[in-house]
């Protein structure tokens, strides 16, 4: 019987790549876009939910998972591989507050996450997970902290970051934009999630959600009516801009 | 030696414990919280083993808890009740059995308040007003014959109270404070110990507002 669980999935290719890894990482690059932005009080996820077909019932099964009072996570990629995942970490935030009487902090639930799925690209008969993960939440000190994880195993800390379709192209502009003198507002921390969330989803509000955490407050999910309000002014300071730039010519 | 009371009150549950935390004949500690908090709106206190007690609540409340996590909503009170006693059934006939009584008082919006009776043996009973201990031989009776349905919050305090005298009077061992919590649809609200009253009561206003609140029945 364990004769069929004997063989490595996983294996070195003659140059040094894992290419199961690799193309964990390209089903990735395939699932819907998630932003991420670390501010000074304040944590933002943006995911762009995919347009659902015309019989289906709009479920609002969020992409934003709660993992723990003070730690929420979104992901890019293989939707059931992040159910397991997203099960499996909330599990060990209780488990760790049954043993050691101490919320989890972000670093260790990033490292456990991180550590499981590296366990899959070394295990018999497995293939490693095909999502990416943004982790976001308050220390029980009340800092912010912004993490990654990929299908490798690596788990790195960001102050801003955006995994899955387009990833480069919203990477790039959130290091255009992003200033420390940014993260001290909450509501300009808001703004630039949305602004990188819009350069991928054209179609507005309807087609987005987004998260905010405070320290010490639950996760907050936005209403489409705050969301369009903020659209609002994004693109009321964009026409500013240009009718500046129009009278500087 | 330890005393758990659970009262049903009109939307709420009144729950007290004693706050003796003794070994054998010595009072080691005499402002120990014996109730710990399943979740917003749900309290559980226990009583039995040292040890056991403790590791058995925090397992239930970090249970409980993870259920909120998965489903985005709280577990009723019937619903987390159902649970602890089907933990403590299945742990009984195994060779670590944990040797608890408890009550479990909670509030939800389907089914307002509810008081649930646990005993170590695994059975339980949804009822009016409990009570855990050798305490229960003096309280019962005074419980039988002033409760009602419904009371406000002052008239459980005061049936507590009352309570609380009898114990002082009658049992051997002294339990001269008890802590004091109440959940309703606002949560939990940590109330002030209640302590035996002091006689003499020159305070004749005192008894007789306590007598009034009695005899209206």
């Amino acid at each position: 019987m364990t004769a069929t669980y004997d063989r490595a999935i996983t294996v070195f290719s003659p140059d040094g790549h894992l290419f199961q890894v690799e193309y964990a990482q390209e089903a990735v690059k395939k699932g819907s876009t998630a932003v991420g932005v670390r501010g000074n009080d304040i944590v933002v996820l943006g995911v762009e939910k995919k347009a659902v077909a015309k019989l289906q019932e709009d479920r609002t099964v969020r992409k934003i998972a709660l993992l723990d009072d003070h730690v929420a996570l979104a992901f890019a990629g293989l939707t059931a591989d992040a159910r397991i995942l997203i099960n499996r970490a909330r599990i060990e935030c209780q488990s760790h507050k049954l043993t050691v009487e101490d919320p989890v902090t972000l670093e260790y639930i990033t490292r456990f996450i991180a550590q499981l799925k590296q366990k899959y690209t070394q295990s018999n008969g497995r293939r490693p997970f095909g999502l990416s993960t943004l982790i976001v939440g308050f220390d029980y000190d009340g800092t912010p902290h912004l993490y990654q994880t990929d299908p490798s195993g690596t788990h790195f800390e960001w102050m801003a970051n955006a995994i899955g379709r387009s990833a480069k192209t919203v990477r790039e502009f959130l290091e255009k934009h992003y200033t420390p003198e940014l993260a001290t507002s909450d509501k300009e921390t808001i703004k630039l999630a949305l602004k990188a969330l819009l350069e991928v989803v054209q179609s507005g509000s309807k087609n987005m959600e987004v998260a905010v955490m405070k320290h010490k407050q639950p996760l907050k999910i936005l209403e489409t009516e705050e969301i369009d309000k903020l659209i609002q002014e994004i693109e009321q300071e964009k026409e500013e801009e240009a009718e500046k730039k129009k009278k500087q010519k | 030696m330890e005393c758990l009371i659970g009262i049903r009150g009109k939307d709420f549950v009144l729950l007290a414990s004693d706050s003796v935390a003794g070994r054998s004949v010595v009072a080691m500690k005499k402002d120990h919280d014996k109730m710990f908090q399943l979740s917003s709106k749900l309290l559980m206190a226990v009583t039995g083993e040292g040890g056991d007690t403790v590791q058995f609540a925090e397992y239930i409340a970090k249970n409980i808890q993870l259920y909120r996590m998965r489903n985005g909503y709280d577990l009723s009170t019937k619903a987390a009740a159902s649970f602890t006693r089907r933990n403590l059934a299945d742990y009984l006939r195994s060779s670590t059995p944990y040797m608890v009584n408890l009550l479990i008082g909670g509030h939800d919006d389907n089914d307002g308040a509810d008081l649930y009776y646990m005993d170590y043996l695994g059975s339980m009973v949804n009822l009016p007003f409990a009570v855990h201990g050798y305490g229960s031989f003096f309280t019962l009776s005074i419980m039988d014959r002033y409760y009602k349905e419904d009371m406000t919050k002052e008239q459980t305090l005061a049936l507590l109270q009352r309570c609380i005298d009898e114990i002082h009077e009658r049992f051997i061992v002294n339990l001269n404070s008890f802590k004091v919590k109440i959940i309703d649809k606002d949560g939990i609200h940590v109330l002030k110990d209640i302590r035996p009253t002091t006689k003499p009561p020159v305070e004749a206003e005192g008894t007789q507002q306590q007598q009034q609140l009695m005899d209206t029945a």
